[in-house]
């Protein structure tokens, strides 16, 4: 394969990796089912990696092969397993019905949110970017502000966990475009904070169940101004 | 080598307080740890108030003035909640669960090392993740009481702070990518300084924004705020007043550095937004702090007020807003951790939180009456405490600068402010002694307290006998190598001199 049918078929990949990414981001607001909320988180994570191989394969980054490697080790594997220890089987398989605004608004609200964040990313990639930092920088921040949104509306623990994560994946996705020649320390210590994130939010999870017997956090009220 | 020195320290007492050997063990390790950090950050800060730099690792671990200004208050707040600690746990904690004291111990070491790393990293990706585990290790600290409110108040702060972390981080990489696209570098403050003149301005103001907001969240400046008065109202006294007292400053100093990077006009246009949130922020908290039932709950919401203070200050722009900006950091760590210590006193001695349940507290405990009065009046601003120096070097400088409406706003905010706590603090110290126990809303303590001993333990009264020097010294004097290091640390916000 000439090396410019390989650029251009490796940019068409990046871009359908993007566009999928994009719809999990849609995804995790459109769900109810919490365990499917948790499968689109990892199915996100994993496209994550391969938008990463990607831009490390044309890079030529050892970094951006790291971050891949951290990506599936601690999103695909390690954070599942986490979900399923701290908050258990029973609280995340059932259906969640509490939502503030309901789908069909929401998900019209996260169109709105994509196109805003092309609006503000227009600007930054004017001067001269390359082009996978045209596909990724929005869709990162597309991911990351619907994953704001999620987290406001979602009543729940865990969809409000994936919605933090999903923020993280939204920021990550960007990042690894923008840029890829973080010092390996930086990326080392992101995905050991991911992980204490998690370890943190899901413990207090459990705590939370343990002590009211659900986690519909949102039905916590004791303290506000009256 | 000192910065190596006190992130090792403070990690090796974490790790001592789990052993298991008697109940004094481990609040022992922990206040000698913390004093010898207090003294490595004091030569640290004193080796930087002529304007120089001390360097441990070269693009990682650094301090100049400002970053030594904020480590010296993060190991001073972090030796006397340590003191105030051995007293506050060994009274609230049940006699027989000691396991839960050395868990205490632990996550308060290992907190204290995420703050003190916030100024001493100085590579931007590793001083976002320093703030971000600041909120993840106190998390459990908040809820350390175990009550719904404690967890409900625990969840509401990591879940808002990590949406900041998120957005916050997209702020630093935009940064990164700036910086590498136009010079090589390294990805520090210094570095980023240099280079912002090769940054394309609508990068570096996105950039600007997304941290703002970001790390704004952990801050509490309004409307992000909503966290704030549950988390620094339910964790024990110790740990309010550094979450209150130097955590939302460490943020704030965060959001400051960025400030020099804009030139000319664009820093007015920076400023401005400074100014905005600044000035919603004081005016917000200033009129919720009225209406507070809970007196923890209003040194909260006066944490909110003072964060919008500074940053009304850093917005105003020039060396004498800037100088003030740095007066009222001090002023307010001091006197804020004086309020919660004053505060947990009073808790002890009464057994609720409810501002309406107490009179007469000075008949109580005239201890905790005193210190709480000292504070309250401390942190309202009235003179000669050192709040009141630093807010009126402040709205002098925004006169100076012909300012007039954003001074004017901030004035009738502060008065507001200052009625508001002189008010509620009036009614609980003075007036015949009673304590009213009409809780519905069980803003009661978890166990009774003899109301026969209302005195607090020694450790309590000494960490409160420190605290209360610099509040009132720093109101009538400024040791001159302090004004040496506020000098510098002023100056390298930029605006002149």
């Amino acid at each position: 394969m000439s090396p410019d049918l390989l650029v251009s078929f490796l940019t068409k990949l990046n871009a359908l990796t993007g566009g999928v990414f994009l719809l999990c981001a849609f995804g995790l607001v459109g769900i109810r089912q919490m365990l499917t909320c948790l499968r689109i988180y990892v199915f996100q994570s994993l496209l994550l990696a391969i938008s990463a191989i990607i831009l490390g394969y044309f890079h030529a980054s050892i970094h951006l092969f790291v971050v891949a490697a951290l990506t599936i080790a601690t999103k695909v594997f390690i954070i599942p397993w986490v979900l399923r220890q701290a908050v258990g089987y029973e609280s995340y398989a059932k259906r969640e019905i509490s939502q503030a605004i309901n789908i069909p608004s929401s998900l019209l609200i996260a169109v709105v949110i994509a196109i805003f964040s092309y609006y503000i990313a227009s600007p930054l990639l004017a001067s001269g970017a390359g082009v996978f930092e045209k596909v990724n920088l929005p869709i990162g921040m597309a991911s990351l502000l619907i994953g704001t949104y999620t987290v406001t509306v979602r009543g729940e623990a865990v969809p409000q966990l994936l919605g933090i994560l999903a923020m993280e994946n939204g920021a990550f996705f960007a990042g690894i475009s923008i840029a890829p020649n973080l010092p390996l320390i930086a990326e080392l210590a992101a995905a050991f904070y991911v992980l204490i994130t998690v370890l943190v939010i899901g413990l207090l999870a459990m705590r939370i169940h343990k002590m009211i017997a659900k986690t519909a956090v949102g039905e916590l009220m004791a303290l506000r101004e009256e | 080598m000192e910065l190596i020195y006190i992130l090792l320290i403070s990690l090796s007492a974490a790790a001592l307080s789990l052993i298991p050997v008697g109940r004094r063990f481990a609040p022992g390790v922990t206040i000698l740890g913390s004093l010898a950090i207090f003294l490595l950050s004091l030569r640290t800060a004193l080796a930087t108030a002529a304007g120089g730099e001390v360097i441990a690792v070269r693009d990682y671990l650094s301090c100049d003035s400002f970053s030594g200004l904020i480590l010296l208050l993060v190991a001073f707040v972090g030796l006397t909640a340590a003191i105030f600690s051995w007293g506050y746990i060994a009274t609230t904690v049940e006699t027989t669960d000691d396991r839960k004291i050395r868990r205490y111990y632990s996550r308060f070491n290992l907190f204290l090392l995420s703050m003190l790393a916030v100024p001493i990293f100085s590579q931007l990706a590793l001083v976002w993740i320093a703030v971000e585990l600041t909120t993840l290790l106190s998390v459990f600290l908040v809820s350390f009481e175990s009550t719904p409110q404690a967890l409900e108040a625990a969840w509401k702060y990591a879940v808002l702070t990590c949406m900041g972390a998120s957005l916050a981080l997209i702020g630093i990489l935009l940064l990164c990518w700036g910086l590498s696209s136009s010079s090589g570098a390294a990805f520090t403050w210094a570095g980023l300084l240099a280079a912002s003149p090769q940054i394309p301005p609508s990068l570096l103001y996105t950039a600007f924004l997304f941290i703002l907001i970001g790390f704004g969240t952990k801050a509490g400046l309004v409307p992000m705020h909503t966290w704030l008065p549950d988390a620094h109202s339910q964790a024990p006294s110790p740990i309010c007043a550094i979450l209150s007292g130097i955590e939302t400053t460490a943020v704030l100093y965060c959001i400051m550095r960025l400030l020099p990077m804009f030139p000319g006009r664009a820093a007015s246009a920076a400023g401005t937004w400074f100014v905005i949130f600044g000035l919603i922020s004081t005016g917000v908290a200033a009129f919720l702090l009225i209406q507070a039932k809970d007196y923890k709950r209003l040194f909260a919401f006066s944490t909110v007020e003072h964060m919008g203070i500074i940053l009304v200050a850093v917005g105003l722009g020039g060396y004498a807003a800037h100088l003030g900006a740095m007066m009222q950091i001090v002023s307010h760590t001091v006197t804020k951790s004086l309020c919660f210590f004053a505060a947990g006193a009073t808790l002890m001695a009464t057994g609720t939180r409810n501002i309406g349940a107490i009179r007469g507290l000075i008949r109580i405990s005239p201890v905790a009456g005193i210190f709480l009065m000292a504070g309250g009046l401390g942190i309202a601003g009235a003179p000669p405490f050192a709040v009141f120096l630093s807010e009126f070097s402040i709205l002098r400088a925004g006169i100076m600068s012909g300012q007039y409406l954003v001074i004017g706003l901030l004035t009738l905010f502060i008065v507001v402010a200052f009625f508001g706590i002189m008010q509620q603090i009036n009614r609980m110290v003075f007036g015949s002694a009673e304590i009213l126990l009409m809780d519905e809303r069980t803003l009661s303590f978890g166990r009774s307290v003899n109301p026969g001993r209302n005195v607090p333990p020694p450790t309590c009264i000494i960490a409160l006998a420190i605290t209360i020097i610099p509040v009132i010294l720093f109101g009538i004097y400024l040791p001159e190598q302090l004004y040496q290091l506020l000098h510098h640390a002023a100056a390298s916000l930029g605006g002149g001199k």
